[in-house]
C-alpha cells in the first residue's frame, strides 16, 4: 500500500479543498467514508473471494474429470475431506459446490461487481462530492465484510459448510439430520445471508439516492452514462428483491430452530415422523426465485452497463440506441421480476403456471437481443482500440449472446422436462451470467484501474489474459452443452453409477483440463492487477480519451473528488468522432457554445439553456449543510 | 479425445509464446516512452487474434458437436419423448442462425474495424428502423417457440388418460421405493406419513380397501407395461428428490407433503432397445436430480419395460403388502377384515384375528396435533 499512500498524501498537499481535514489510518483506509476507498475495499474483498471460489471449482472439476485420481496432495488443505485411499469426501464434493456457487454469485458477482463499481462509478460519473450517506456507505461495506467473516467461518467447520446446492432447498437445508452440511454449515449459511442481504439493501438506497438527488448541474437523466443507468436498476432490483430473499431466510431459521412448519410437512426421516404439517417446501422455492431471478440481472447489469461504456469509448463512437439500451435494461429489469418460475417447471407446480411462465420468459430474448445487436452496431465502422477492458467488453457481448441463447431452450418448459438439473442449465448460466458478469467485472478493473489506483495495468498482460480467459471459458462450457444433453445431471459426485452416464469420459476430462487452463490465466491477472498498483506506468489524465465527468478529477481524486468547483454538463456522454470536431471524443463538460463547428442543429438550440444550466444550484453536498 | 486436449494444448503453448515473444518488445518500448499518450499496444495482434479465433473456434466447436452428437440425448423410448426431441432440435437449429450470425459479426467487425491512424469512426447513434427490425424478428420467433412449446407442454402435463396403469413411487435418502395399485383395483390405497415403519415403508393407511390388493414392487426394478399409459404419482418421504428417466424424457420432483405426478407411455420394451442399440446389457435407467445427500448421485433403479402380458403375469405373482406382512391386518377395520383375508396366506390369519384396535389411525388428512 505504500505507493498508494505516498501518491496520496503528496496529493493532499496539494489539494485546496474547503472540507478538508487530515484522517488516520484507519479513518482513511479501514473506517473510511469516502466512496472510493469502499469501492476499493470490495474491489480486493471480492477479488479474494474470486479466487477461493474458483479454487472450490477446480477442485471439483478434479473430482468430475479425473474420477480415478489420487487427491492426497490436497490432504494439507483440506485434511480430513480427504480419505486416505486420497479420495474427495462426497459430502464435501457437494460443500464445494454450494459455496462454489454462494460465492462466486453473492460474494464476487453481486458485491464485488456492484460494490466497487457503483461505489466507485456512481459520484465521479454524475458529478457527486460522494454518496448520499457516506457513513450508510461504510456500513453497508463492514456488513459485507461481517457476512464475509461468517461465510468464511463456516468453511472450516468440523461438519462442512452448508451443502444443499446454493438455492438451498429445504427440507434438505431444514433438516439437521439429513446431512452433515445442514447443520452448524447452513446455520451460518443463513446468518451470514441476514447480514449480506443488509448490505446490499444499505448500498441499494445510497446508489439510488445518489444517483437521483445529487447529480451535477446539467447532468439530466437522458444525459447519463449508461453505466450509471446500469447501477440504478440494478440497485432498484436489489432493494426490491432480497428483502423477500430476506424472509425467506428468516423463514427458514424459524423452521429450523423454533419449530415452525413453513417449509415443512409429512416428514419421515431417521426412523421418525416429524411433528411438521402443512407447509410447503415450493414456496421456500417461489421466494428463493422470486429473489434468484432478479439476482441474475443484478449480477448481469452492472457488467452490460460497463460494456456499454468501454465498447462505445474503444469504438471511438457513440452507444448504438442511446434510449434503447436504457428502454432495454428497464424491460429486463420488469421482466426479471415475473419470470421466477421457469425455474420451478418440474417441481410440481402447476402445468398452468409453467405455460404462463414460459411465455414470460421468452419475451425476455427480445430486449436482450436488442442489447447485443446494438453493441454489434456499435463496433460497426468503429475505429477499435483493443485495450484489455475492449476485448473484455467485446468478449462479454460475445458470451452473453452465446449464453443467452440456450436460454431460450430451457425457457421452454416442455424442453426444459429433460434438461432441468443437468449440465445443459450449468453451461447456459455459467455463459450467460457466471463468464459474461465476470467479463464485465475485468473489464471495469482494466478500463478504471488508473482512476482507483492513479497508475496503468500492463495492457500486453492484460490482453494476454483476455485471450486465455475468452478461449477458456468456451472450451469449458461448449462441450459442457453437450454432457448435459446426454442428460447427465447436476451436482454428482461421480457419474459411475449410471449405465447412461458411462460416456463422455473424455469430455469432462477436456472440461476440467480447459477449467485449470483458465484458472492459470487468472494469475496473470492477480498478478498484473497487484504489481500496478505500486510499480504500474503513472496514469496520465484521460488514458483512454473518454469522455465521462471521472476524467475530469485529478489523476488520483482526493476526498470530494473534484478540485473547487464540481463541473457542469451539457451533452450526453458518446460525442466519439462527431463530425468536424477536432478532436474524436468531446467530454461532458464541454458546453456546445464552444464546439460550434462540429455541433448539429438541435444542439446549437441548446447553446442558450447553458445559462440556465450554470445559474443552477450546485448541488455540492459539501457546501450545504449537513 | 486425449488428442484434442494435446491439440488445444498445443494451441496454447504457441499461443502463450507468441504473446511473450511480443511482451519482451513492449517492455522494452515501455521503459523508454514517457509520453502522455498511451501507446495501442498489440492492436494488429488482436484484431488478428479475432479472426483467427473466430475460424479455429468456429471450426472446434463444428468438429466437436459432430463428433459428440452419437452421444446427445439418448434413444427416446416414449412418444412424448420424441416430440420433444423433435422440438428441441428444432429449436437449436433455429437458435444456430443468432448464434452464428452474431458471433461472426462480433469477431468480424472487431478484426475489419480495428483501429487504424487516421481513420475516423462514424458517428450512428441510432436508426429507428433497424431497432424496429431487431425487435420485430426476434419477438416473431418467441413468437413460434413459445407456442409450439406450450402446447406440446400442456399435451404432456394433461390429465392421464382413465386407464393408466398407477404406480406410486416414493424417493427417500437414497433409494426409491415403488407401490403397485395391485391386480383388481388399479387404485392405490390411501397413505399418511405417521404410518410409516420398518416394514410399511410408504405408511399404507390399511383402513382403506383400496390398499389390500397394494403390492410393494422389488427394489432391483421398476416393472412397467409397454404401449400403455402410465401415470407415477410421485412422492417424497424426507426431502426433496426428482424422477428422473433419461430414455423416457421424464422428470418430475418429488416433494414431501406435495404429491406429484408425470404420465408417460413407453413405447419400446427393454427387449426393443436392446436389439435396437445392439447392447444385451441395456437396460432403463431411473436417477434422481435433485440435491438430496451424500448419496445423490447413485440415488438411482432399473427400469423394465415389456409387453402388457408379461407384465400383468409379473404383477400377479407379487405378493400383495398384506400377504407379505399378515400382521397388518390388525390394522384393518373390523368391517373390512373380511375383505382383506383374500389377500392373507391361509396360515397366517390367526396371529391377527382379534386384534381389534386397530383401525383407528385417521386416514390420508392430516391434522394439528
Amino acid at each position: 500500500m505504500s505507493a498508494i499512500v505516498g501518491a496520496e498524501s503528496i496529493h493532499e498537499h496539494a489539494e485546496v479543498h474547503e472540507h478538508h481535514h487530515s484522517q488516520n489510518f484507519w479513518q482513511k483506509y479501514i473506517f473510511s467514508e469516502d466512496h472510493k476507498m469502499i469501492a476499493k475495499q470490495y474491489l480486493i474483498t471480492g477479488i479474494v473471494w474470486a479466487v477461493i471460489g474458483i479454487s472450490m471449482s477446480v477442485i471439483f472439476r478434479i473430482q468430475l474429470g479425473m474420477p480415478d485420481s489420487n487427491l492426497s496432495w490436497l490432504k494439507p488443505i483440506l485434511g480430513q475431506w480427504i480419505s486416505d485411499s486420497g479420495k474427495l469426501d462426497p459430502n464435501f464434493f457437494l460443500a464445494l459446490v454450494t459455496m462454489h456457487g454462494t460465492i462466486m454469485v453473492f460474494f464476487v458477482l453481486t458485491a464485488g461487481l456492484s460494490g466497487t463499481f457503483s461505489n466507485f462509478l456512481i459520484p465521479l460519473q454524475i458529478g457527486a462530492r460522494d454518496m448520499a450517506s457516506g457513513f450508510m456507505n461504510m456500513l453497508s461495506y463492514w456488513f459485507f465484510f461481517l457476512a464475509s467473516i461468517i461465510m468464511f467461518a463456516s468453511i472450516f467447520l468440523q461438519t462442512g459448510p452448508a451443502a444443499g446446492g446454493w438455492v438451498i432447498y429445504p427440507p434438505l437445508s431444514a433438516l439437521p439430520q439429513s446431512h452433515p452440511g445442514s447443520g452448524m454449515g447452513m446455520t451460518l449459511w443463513l446468518t451470514s445471508m441476514a447480514f449480506f442481504i443488509v448490505s446490499q439493501l444499505l448500498g441499494g438506497i445510497n446508489y439510488i439516492t445518489t444517483v437521483i438527488n445529487l447529480r451535477t448541474r446539467g447532468m439530466s437523466f437522458d444525459r447519463l452514462p449508461l453505466t450509471i443507468w446500469a447501477f440504478l436498476i440494478t440497485a432498484v432490483l436489489g432493494l426490491i428483491s432480497f428483502p423477500v430473499l430476506l424472509s425467506s431466510v428468516l423463514l427458514l431459521i424459524m423452521d429450523r430452530h423454533f419449530g415452525t412448519s413453513f417449509y415443512l410437512s409429512d416428514i419421515y426421516i431417521n426412523g421418525e415422523a416429524l411433528p411438521n404439517v402443512g407447509g410447503s417446501p415450493i414456496l421456500f422455492q417461489h421466494l428463493f426465485w422470486f429473489l434468484g431471478h432478479p439476482e441474475v440481472y443484478i449480477v448481469l447489469l452492472p457488467g452490460l452497463g460497463i460494456t456499454s461504456e468501454v465498447i462505445a469509448t474503444n469504438a471511438r463512437k457513440p452507444i448504438f440506441g442511446y434510449r434503447a439500451m436504457i428502454a432495454s435494461m428497464l424491460g429486463i429489469a420488469f421482466l426479471a421480476f415475473i419470470v421466477w418460475a421457469h425455474h420451478m417447471f418440474v417441481t410440481g407446480m402447476n402445468p398452468f403456471l409453467g405455460s404462463v411462465f414460459m411465455f414470460l420468459t421468452l419475451i425476455i430474448a427480445v430486449p436482450s437481443a436488442v442489447k447485443g445487436f446494438n453493441y454489434i452496431t456499435t463496433l460497426w465502422r468503429g475505429n477499435i482500440v483493443f485495450t484489455p477492458g475492449m476485448l473484455f467488453s467485446i468478449g462479454l457481448v460475445s458470451l452473453f449472446v452465446s449464453g443467452g441463447l440456450t436460454g431460450i431452450i430451457l425457457g421452454n418448459s416442455a424442453l426444459d422436462i429433460q434438461l432441468h438439473d443437468t449440465y445443459f442449465v450449468v453451461a447456459h448460466f455459467h455463459l450467460v451470467m457466471g463468464a459474461a458478469s465476470a467479463f464485465g467485472l475485468f473489464a471495469g478493473v482494466y478500463h478504471w484501474f488508473p482512476k482507483m489506483f492513479g497508475r496503468m495495468m500492463n495492457p500486453t498482460l492484460g490482453q494476454l489474459h483476455f485471450w486465455m480467459t475468452f478461449i477458456g471459458i468456451y472450451a469449458i462450457f461448449i462441450p459442457m452443452h453437450y454432457v448435459g444433453i446426454a442428460g447427465f445431471p447436476r451436482r454428482y459426485y461421480q457419474f459411475t453409477s449410471y449405465d447412461f452416464t458411462h460416456k463422455f469420459m473424455d469430455m469432462n476430462l477436456f472440461i476440467t483440463s480447459a477449467a485449470i487452463f483458465s484458472f492459470t490465466a487468472q494469475f496473470i491477472f492477480l498478478w498484473n492487477f497487484f504489481y500496478s498498483i505500486f510499480k504500474g506506468k503513472v496514469a496520465p489524465q484521460n488514458p483512454w480519451k473518454s469522455n465521462t465527468l471521472e476524467w475530469t478529477t485529478p489523476i488520483i481524486p482526493g476526498h470530494g473528488n473534484w478540485e473547487g468547483e464540481i463541473p457542469a454538463v451539457y451533452r450526453w456522454s458518446y460525442d466519439y468522432s462527431k463530425p468536424g470536431a477536432k478532436e474524436d471524443f468531446i467530454p461532458q463538460n464541454i458546453p456546445y457554445s464552444q464546439t460550434l463547428e462540429s455541433n448539429f442543429p438541435h444542439e446549437n438550440e441548446l447553446i442558450a439553456s447553458e445559462k440556465d444550466i450554470e445559474a443552477q444550484n450546485f448541488n455540492d453536498q459539501f457546501k450545504s449543510a449537513h | 479425445m486425449y488428442y484434442i486436449i494435446a491439440l488445444v494444448a498445443l494451441v496454447f503453448v504457441v499461443l502463450t509464446g507468441i504473446v511473450i515473444a511480443r511482451l519482451q518488445n513492449v517492455l522494452k518500448s515501455f521503459k523508454s516512452a514517457d509520453t502522455d499518450e498511451i501507446k495501442h499496444t498489440g492492436n494488429r495482434f488482436n484484431g488478428a487474434m479475432f479472426l483467427v479465433v473466430l475460424i479455429v473456434g468456429g471450426a472446434a466447436v463444428l468438429w466437436s458437436y459432430l463428433d459428440a452428437r452419437s452421444e446427445f440425448l439418448p434413444v427416446a423410448s416414449s412418444i412424448h419423448g420424441r416430440r420433444t426431441d423433435d422440438l428441441f432440435w428444432f429449436s437449436m437449429g433455429v437458435l444456430t442462425i443468432p448464434f452464428i450470425f452474431v458471433n461472426v459479426l462480433i469477431f468480424f467487425f472487431s478484426w475489419k474495424y480495428q483501429y487504424k491512424k487516421g481513420n475516423t469512426a462514424s458517428f450512428y447513434p441510432d436508426n429507428h428502423k433497424l431497432e424496429l427490425i431487431w425487435t420485430i424478428i426476434p419477438a416473431i420467433v418467441m413468437a413460434l417457440l413459445v407456442f409450439t412449446g406450450w402446447r406440446a407442454w400442456s399435451d404432456i402435463t394433461g390429465d392421464a388418460p382413465q386407464d393408466a396403469e398407477v404406480i406410486e413411487i416414493t424417493g427417500k435418502q437414497f433409494n426409491w421405493i415403488t407401490r403397485y395399485s395391485g391386480v383388481n383395483d388399479n387404485q392405490l390405497g390411501n397413505y399418511d406419513y405417521r404410518l410409516i415403519d420398518a416394514q410399511n415403508e410408504v405408511g399404507i393407511d390399511l383402513s382403506d380397501e383400496n390398499s389390500f390388493d397394494d403390492f410393494m414392487g422389488p427394489a432391483s426394478a421398476i416393472h412397467i407395461p409397454v404401449n400403455k399409459p402410465v401415470l407415477l404419482k410421485i412422492r417424497a418421504r424426507d426431502v426433496l428428490h426428482s424422477v428422473f428417466i433419461p430414455h423416457m424424457r421424464v422428470k418430475m420432483d418429488a416433494v414431501p407433503g406435495m404429491p406429484t405426478k408425470f404420465w408417460f407411455v413407453a413405447d419400446k420394451t427393454t427387449a426393443d432397445m436392446r436389439a435396437e442399440l445392439n447392447d444385451p446389457n441395456f437396460n432403463y435407467e431411473l436417477a434422481c436430480t435433485e440435491i438430496c445427500g451424500m448419496g445423490h448421485f447413485s440415488m438411482g433403479t432399473k427400469i423394465i419395460v415389456e409387453d402388457e402380458a408379461s407384465y400383468r403375469k409379473w404383477c400377479a405373482e407379487q405378493a400383495t403388502f398384506l400377504a407379505t406382512y399378515p400382521e397388518y391386518l390388525a390394522k384393518v377395520p373390523d368391517n373390512l377384515k373380511a375383505k382383506a383375508m383374500k389377500y392373507v396366506p391361509e396360515g397366517s390369519v390367526t396371529a391377527a384375528a382379534d386384534s381389534t384396535t386397530a383401525g383407528s389411525v385417521g386416514s390420508g388428512t392430516s391434522s394439528l396435533r
